[in-house]
C-alpha cells in the first residue's frame, strides 16, 4: 500500500494506521465509542495480507493479557478500549509495565465514573498518566486532536513502546474517535522479522532462558528495580517531552488543553486575539512525560493560565506542579459527555483575567 | 562386596533413572510430597525427549507453581492470576510453531480465570493446558478453592464445605470436554509410578495434537496438598485416593478420532 489520502473516522484511521505501521496483532472487545477500530480490522482481514492477527477477545481482561503474551514474545501488539474498559485493563496493564514490555493501548475516553456516557470527555487524564493500575510505574501517553495524529501517533507510539520497552497510551477521546477528516495514511511497513534478545520465543542452545516476570519476593532488588523504572522515567522525561505553542510570544494569558479542549482552545484563541486579548495556547501533546519546563519557562512571561479540560479539573494539577506557584493557574471544564463551545471558552477566559 | 567402590557402580551401564537435563538445580520450594515437583518434572522430560525445548514457551500461574520459571529450563512468561491461556493464545496465534502450555493451579483455573479457561477452550486454540486440582489455596495458606470437596475444611471453609451457601465443588475438565475447541481432556495423578508413566503418556498425546493443531488439549492432574490439607505427605495421599479420585476419577473423558 502506497502513501494515500483518505477521509475516515479517527477510529478506522487508528485500525488502518496499525497494520500500515506493520503491527503483529490486535486484540479487543467491543465497546462505544470505539468499536470502529476492531470492526474496521475485523473487515480488513490482515491476516491474509499482513499476517497480522486480529482476535476479538472475551473480555477487557483478556485482550489486555493477551497483548501480554504477545509482547512477551517481542511482538508488536496492541489493543484498544474506552473508559470502563480501559479500567478492566488496568491489572494487565500494571504487569506489562511491570515485566517492562512494549505495547501500545488506546483508550477513546467517554464520560464516567461508572458506566457514565458514550459521549467523549478527558476524564481519564489522571489514570493515564499517573499509573492507573497499582504500584509505581508510568505509561507514555500521546494526546492526539486531530485524525491525522490518531494514525500518526500509531507508529510513534510503537517506536517509543520498543525504545523504553515500555507500555504506551494514545488518550484521544469520542469525539476524536468519531469525527472524520482527511488524513494521509502511510505505505505499508513489512512486519518485522526480528527476534528480540529479552524475548520469550523458545530457548535455544545459545542463551539462557528467558523469563518475562514482575514478580520478586526479594524487596531490596524489588526496590532496586523500582529504582530501575524510575530512572527510565526520568530518561523519557529528558528526551520525549512533545507540544505544540500558538501565539505565545507575545502572550499575557496562556490556554493550556490537549486533545479535542485544544482544538476549541485554538478557536477560542482567535476570537480572543479578534478582542484583543493577548492570548496564547500550549497544547501537550506527550501527556507523560508532561512539557514542565516549558510551562515554568512562559510562567514567567504570562499574567496567567487556564486549563480547559473536559473533566473535573485533572491535568490542571499537572499546569501547577509545573508553574509551582509562579503565575495565577485556573481551569476550566464541562464533563459528562459535554463539549464546551469557543465562545464559552472565551467567556471563562476574561472571568479569569478579571481575576 | 567390600570391594565395589563408588566408581563401579556410576557407570552408564548401570544407569535406570536420571532428572532431565531440562530441570535446573535450583532447590524446590514446594512442600515435602507435594505433586507440583513431579508434575514439573514429567513436563520437563517429555520436553526433552520430544526435543521442544527450542521452540516451547511456557506460561505459569499465580498460585504455588508461580516459581516454576525457576525449575524447567524454557522460556516462560509470569501470567497474572487466571490470565495465563489468554496469554498462551496470543502466543500460540503470533508463533504457531512453538510449543505452548500454561501451567495452572485450581484457584487460579477454575475461579479467578474461569472465563480465560472457557473461552480459550472454546476458541480451541492450540496449547496445552495443564491443571494442577489439589482442591485448595496452596500459596495463601489453604483457603477453600472451587473444588474444594463438600465437607472439606480448609481456612476459609473452617466446618467444612456447606453446599448450600459456598456451591458443589466444579469438575473444570468435564465442563471444558464439552466445548467443541477442546480434542483431548484427560484426568490423572502422580501419587503412584504407574500414574506418572500414563501422565507422562498423555502429554507425548497433548504434544502430539498441538503438532496436528486439533484444538486445544487440557491435562488435569489431581493432587495433593499435604500442609493445606495439613496431613503428613502419605496420609494426603491415601486421602485423595479415598476422597478426590472417587469425585475427580481419573481417565479420559474426551479422545480425538486417530
Amino acid at each position: 500500500m502506497e502513501k494515500e489520502l483518505r477521509l475516515m473516522k479517527g477510529n478506522e484511521a487508528v485500525a488502518e494506521a496499525a497494520i500500515r505501521a506493520g503491527a503483529d496483532g490486535y486484540f479487543g472487545y467491543p465497546i462505544t465509542p470505539q468499536s470502529e477500530i476492531l470492526e474496521y480490522l475485523m473487515e480488513a482481514n490482515p491476516q491474509v495480507t499482513t499476517g497480522m492477527v486480529v482476535l476479538q477477545a472475551e473480555s477487557e481482561v483478556a485482550a489486555i493479557n493477551m497483548v501480554y503474551g504477545g509482547a512477551a514474545c517481542g511482538k508488536k501488539v496492541m489493543t484498544s478500549s474506552s473508559s470502563p474498559g480501559i479500567s478492566l485493563k488496568q491489572e494487565g496493564i500494571t504487569y506489562i509495565a511491570g515485566a517492562e514490555l512494549p505495547c501500545l493501548i488506546v483508550n477513546v475516553v467517554r464520560g464516567g465514573p461508572g458506566l457514565g456516557t458514550i459521549q467523549p470527555a478527558q476524564s481519564d487524564y489522571f489514570q493515564a498518566t499517573k499509573g492507573g493500575g497499582h504500584g509505581d510505574y508510568h505509561l507514555i501517553v500521546l494526546a492526539p486532536s486531530s485524525v491525522q495524529e490518531m494514525a500518526d501517533f500509531v507508529e510513534l507510539a510503537f517506536d517509543l513502546a520498543f525504545k523504553y520497552r515500555n507500555p504506551t497510551m494514545i488518550l484521544s477521546d469520542g469525539a476524536i474517535g468519531q469525527m472524520m477528516e482527511k488524513v494521509w495514511l502511510k505505505p505499508q511497513k513489512k512486519r518485522s522479522e526480528e527476534i528480540l534478545p529479552w524475548a520469550t520465543t523458545g530457548k535455544p542452545a545459545t542463551r539462557e532462558r528467558n523469563i518475562i516476570t514482575s514478580l520478586d519476593l526479594d524487596p531490596a532488588r524489588q526496590e532496586k528495580f523500582n529504582h530501575k523504572l524510575i530512572a527510565k522515567y526520568r530518561e523519557i522525561e529528558e528526551n520525549e517531552v512533545r507540544f505544540e505553542e500558538f501565539m505565545t510570544e507575545d502572550a499575557e494569558y496562556l490556554f493550556v488543553a490537549y486533545g479535542t479542549s485544544a482544538r476549541i482552545c485554538q478557536k477560542a484563541l482567535q476570537l480572543a486575539r479578534d478582542e484583543g486579548i493577548k492570548a496564547g495556547l500550549l497544547r501537550p501533546i506527550t501527556l507523560f512525560p508532561y512539557p514542565k519546563k516549558r510551562l515554568n519557562e512562559l510562567a514567567d512571561t504570562v499574567k496567567g493560565m487556564l486549563a480547559v479540560e473536559m473533566s473535573a479539573g485533572q491535568m490542571v494539577e499537572d499546569v501547577m506542579l509545573s508553574v509551582n506557584g509562579k503565575t495565577r493557574v485556573s481551569h476550566y471544564g464541562r464533563m459528562g459527555g459535554m463539549i464546551p463551545t469557543p465562545e464559552e471558552v472565551l467567556e471563562n477566559m476574561k472571568s479569569f483575567i478579571k481575576g | 562386596m567390600a570391594d565395589i567402590t563408588f566408581n563401579d557402580i556410576i557407570k552408564p551401564e548401570n544407569l535406570t533413572y536420571k532428572k532431565s537435563r531440562l530441570m535446573t538445580d535450583n532447590v524446590m520450594h514446594y512442600c515435602p510430597g507435594c505433586g507440583h515437583s513431579t508434575a514439573h518434572r514429567v513436563l520437563a522430560e517429555v520436553i526433552e525427549e520430544e526435543d521442544l525445548q527450542s521452540r516451547t514457551v511456557g506460561i505459569t500461574p499465580v498460585g504455588c507453581s508461580v516459581l516454576m520459571y525457576n525449575y524447567i529450563d524454557v522460556d516462560f512468561q509470569e501470567a497474572a492470576h487466571g490470565r495465563a491461556p489468554a496469554l498462551a493464545t496470543a502466543v500460540k496465534r503470533l508463533m504457531p510453531d512453538k510449543f505452548v502450555f500454561t501451567y495452572q493451579g485450581d484457584g487460579d483455573l477454575a475461579a479467578i480465570g474461569t472465563a480465560e479457561t472457557i473461552h480459550t477452550c472454546n476458541r480451541g486454540e492450540n496449547i496445552l493446558i495443564l491443571f494442577i486440582n489439589n482442591g485448595i489455596y496452596g500459596m495463601t495458606g489453604g483457603q477453600m478453592a472451587p473444588t474444594t470437596l463438600e465437607g472439606m475444611k480448609s481456612s476459609t471453609s473452617p466446618y467444612g464445605r456447606d453446599i448450600a451457601t459456598m456451591g458443589s465443588p466444579v469438575k473444570m475438565a468435564d465442563i471444558v470436554a464439552m466445548l467443541p475447541g477442546t480434542c483431548f481432556v484427560t484426568r490423572h495423578s502422580v501419587n503412584t509410578a504407574g500414574g506418572v508413566r500414563k501422565l507422562k503418556r498423555a502429554i507425548k498425546k497433548a504434544v502430539q495434537y498441538q503438532n496436528e493443531k486439533r484444538g486445544t488439549c487440557f491435562i488435569e492432574v489431581v493432587s495433593n496438598c499435604p500442609s493445606g490439607w495439613k496431613m503428613t505427605p502419605v496420609e494426603s495421599n491415601k486421602w485423595m485416593e479415598e476422597n478426590m479420585f472417587p469425585f475427580y476419577p481419573l481417565g479420559d473423558i474426551k479422545v480425538p478420532a486417530e
